[in-house]
């Protein structure tokens, strides 16, 4: 083997090292978001692009299609009207999947371990994984409202709350991303959340239809649905029309969020799923 | 460390690295709790684990980059690095290939590379040398000599005892999770009471030949094995040997005296208690 030199003579010293924990949580957290950010883009063809092809079919067969029979909905054509709900929808599915294949990935081929045996805490391997599900998120967002703009035209009437909305919601996603892969054991377990509850959830969340359409009773059952909120929020800063209260919505986005977050932080330091 | 499959090593190594959680016990690593200081302690350590543990779809130099800036290594300073021990591991030319193209004593070597470019003080190699090809492994054991000599610390398992004895220079052997023996090598290896040789002889014999104070057994006609006690010097032997008219045309150790011990120890257990 080659020389190595005297570099590690320095480190002989029988003192406990100083280690400046802050330096060494920003370096990490910028590995983290960097190692994850790559990942999305070295596998564009799995990531970015199936979203923009799906979201393309919707706006094709529900927006040119039928919508043009539809009409107006909630004030706006209803190709405008659906346009913030599969922006959102793309947002939900692709911070989500994003952060529950990574993590999953890295428990399964154990590379996860290079992690856990660092000095980073467990809230900044939490922030690399869900910052990296907010870049996947926000990515095919831009790329799916690209796509509408040439289907209808596309307004935003509060910047403000359509960014925070989409931000907090890939957060929430990211961390519940993270939430299925911290007890997933095998591939199906990482598929049955999505398929069998955030896809529906998504579905009946208000990203099809005004939940006014629906009797009182569907209503209350709909007002049960978190992302019904998001899509709304969502759909309330760009169109300006909304079926539920800004305010309400805000509240249970953040809640959502800061329930996830506990719950992963404590997963997480506890050492389950990860720890044997 | 030392010890049969199954013994503990493993779990061992995964508690001090926080890769198990421990059911009892405390454990310091250069002074430091790994319960109640674990980031220093984790920041002292580097591992190797017995499986590989890489993301093969990565790039072998991003690995260490990537593993730097876990330990709070600066980007430009990471990939520095990254070259120093990707050279030093014979590995820099294949620094843009991913960690699955690689053969299984490379990836081997990749993990040894990714658990020094924080330049650790304490090394922790599971089985480092398994499945490595004789070069490879002796240019790795200079690789330890050079870093135990830079003043890192490191704790070694391995099944190769001829490993242990060559490199190591405490010993702990390992079995049912229980520590049997933790010494200095060279104490160790003076417990062994008795050691058995094996004496190839210039005439062919049909059967064992008597020799007065060892026991002798025949492995075939031009071979012997012969016990020899901490009693008796090689001098004595081969006057032995002389005066029983054999000449002796060379001579060997049956096992490695580590491997004698390691055998006598747990058998001896087993068997209900240590000599």
């Amino acid at each position: 083997m080659a020389e190595l030199g005297a570099t590690t003579a320095v480190r002989a010293s029988t003192e406990p090292p100083a280690i400046n924990l802050l330096m060494v949580n920003l370096v990490g957290f910028g590995t983290i978001v960097r190692k994850e950010v790559n990942r999305v883009l070295r596998i564009w063809v799995q990531t970015i692009v199936p979203p923009a092809i799906t979201m393309t079919l919707y706006f094709i067969i529900f927006g040119s299609l039928i919508g043009r029979r539809i009409g107006i909905m909630d004030g706006v054509p209803y190709t405008m009207f659906i346009a913030p709900g599969l922006i959102m929808m793309a947002v939900i599915t692709n911070s989500f999947g994003n952060v529950v294949s990574s993590f999953f990935s890295g428990k399964l081929q154990h590379h996860l371990e290079e992690m856990l045996v660092s000095p980073l805490s467990v809230a900044t391997i939490i922030a690399g994984f869900v910052v990296g599900g907010i870049v996947r998120g926000l990515a095919v967002a831009a790329l799916v409202t690209v796509v509408a703009m040439f289907f209808t035209e596309l307004r935003v009437e509060h910047p403000l709350i359509t960014l925070s909305v989409v931000v907090l919601t890939a957060m929430a996603f990211s961390l519940a991303g993270l939430l299925n892969a911290i007890f997933a054991k095998n591939f199906d377990q990482i598929s049955i959340i999505p398929t069998f509850v955030l896809t529906p959830l998504t579905y009946l969340g208000g990203v099809f239809f005004s939940i006014s359409l629906l009797s009182p009773a569907w209503q209350a059952v709909a007002k049960i649905n978190p992302i019904l909120y998001m899509v709304n929020a969502f759909r309330y800063g760009m169109l300006g029309a909304s079926d539920i209260s800004i305010g309400v919505a805000y509240a249970i986005i953040i809640a959502a969020v800061v329930v996830l977050y506990v719950a992963v932080y404590q997963l997480l330091s506890r050492g389950t799923g990860i720890r044997s | 460390m030392l010890g049969p499959n199954g013994a503990g090593k493993t779990t061992a190594i995964g508690i001090i690295t926080s890769l198990v959680n421990k059911t009892s016990g405390r454990i310091r690593v250069l002074g430091l709790d790994v319960d109640t200081q674990p980031e220093a302690a984790r920041s002292c350590i580097g591992v190797v684990p017995q499986e590989v543990n890489v993301n093969v779809f990565e790039k072998n130099e991003n690995i260490l980059i990537n593993q730097a800036g876990y330990y709070g290594v600066p980007r430009a300073e990471a990939r520095r690095r990254a070259e120093k021990y990707l050279k030093a591991l014979h590995l820099w030319d294949r620094r843009h290939d991913i960690a699955r193209n690689l053969s299984g004593g490379m990836k081997r070597r990749l993990m040894i590379a990714r658990a020094l470019v924080h330049e650790p003080r304490l090394l922790i190699l599971d089985e480092p040398t398994a499945g490595v090809d004789i070069e490879i492994r002796r240019s790795m054991w200079d690789l330890m000599r050079e870093l135990n000599g830079a003043g890192m610390t490191i704790i070694l398992t391995t099944h190769y005892l001829e490993e242990a004895e060559s490199l190591c220079r405490n010993i702990a052997i390992i079995d049912e999770g229980r520590i049997i023996e933790n010494d200095s090598m060279v104490r160790v290896v003076s417990k062994l009471q008795r050691e058995v040789f094996v004496l190839t002889l210039a005439q062919a014999l049909d059967r064992a030949p008597t020799l007065n104070g060892y026991d002798c057994k025949l492995r075939n006609e031009h071979e012997i094995e012969v016990e020899v006690t901490k009693e008796h010097s090689l001098n004595d032997l081969f006057a032995e040997l002389s005066a029983n008219g054999l000449h002796v045309t060379s001579m060997r150790t049956r096992a490695n005296r580590l491997e004698e011990l390691f055998m006598r120890l747990v058998e001896s257990k087993s068997a209900g208690g240590v000599d």
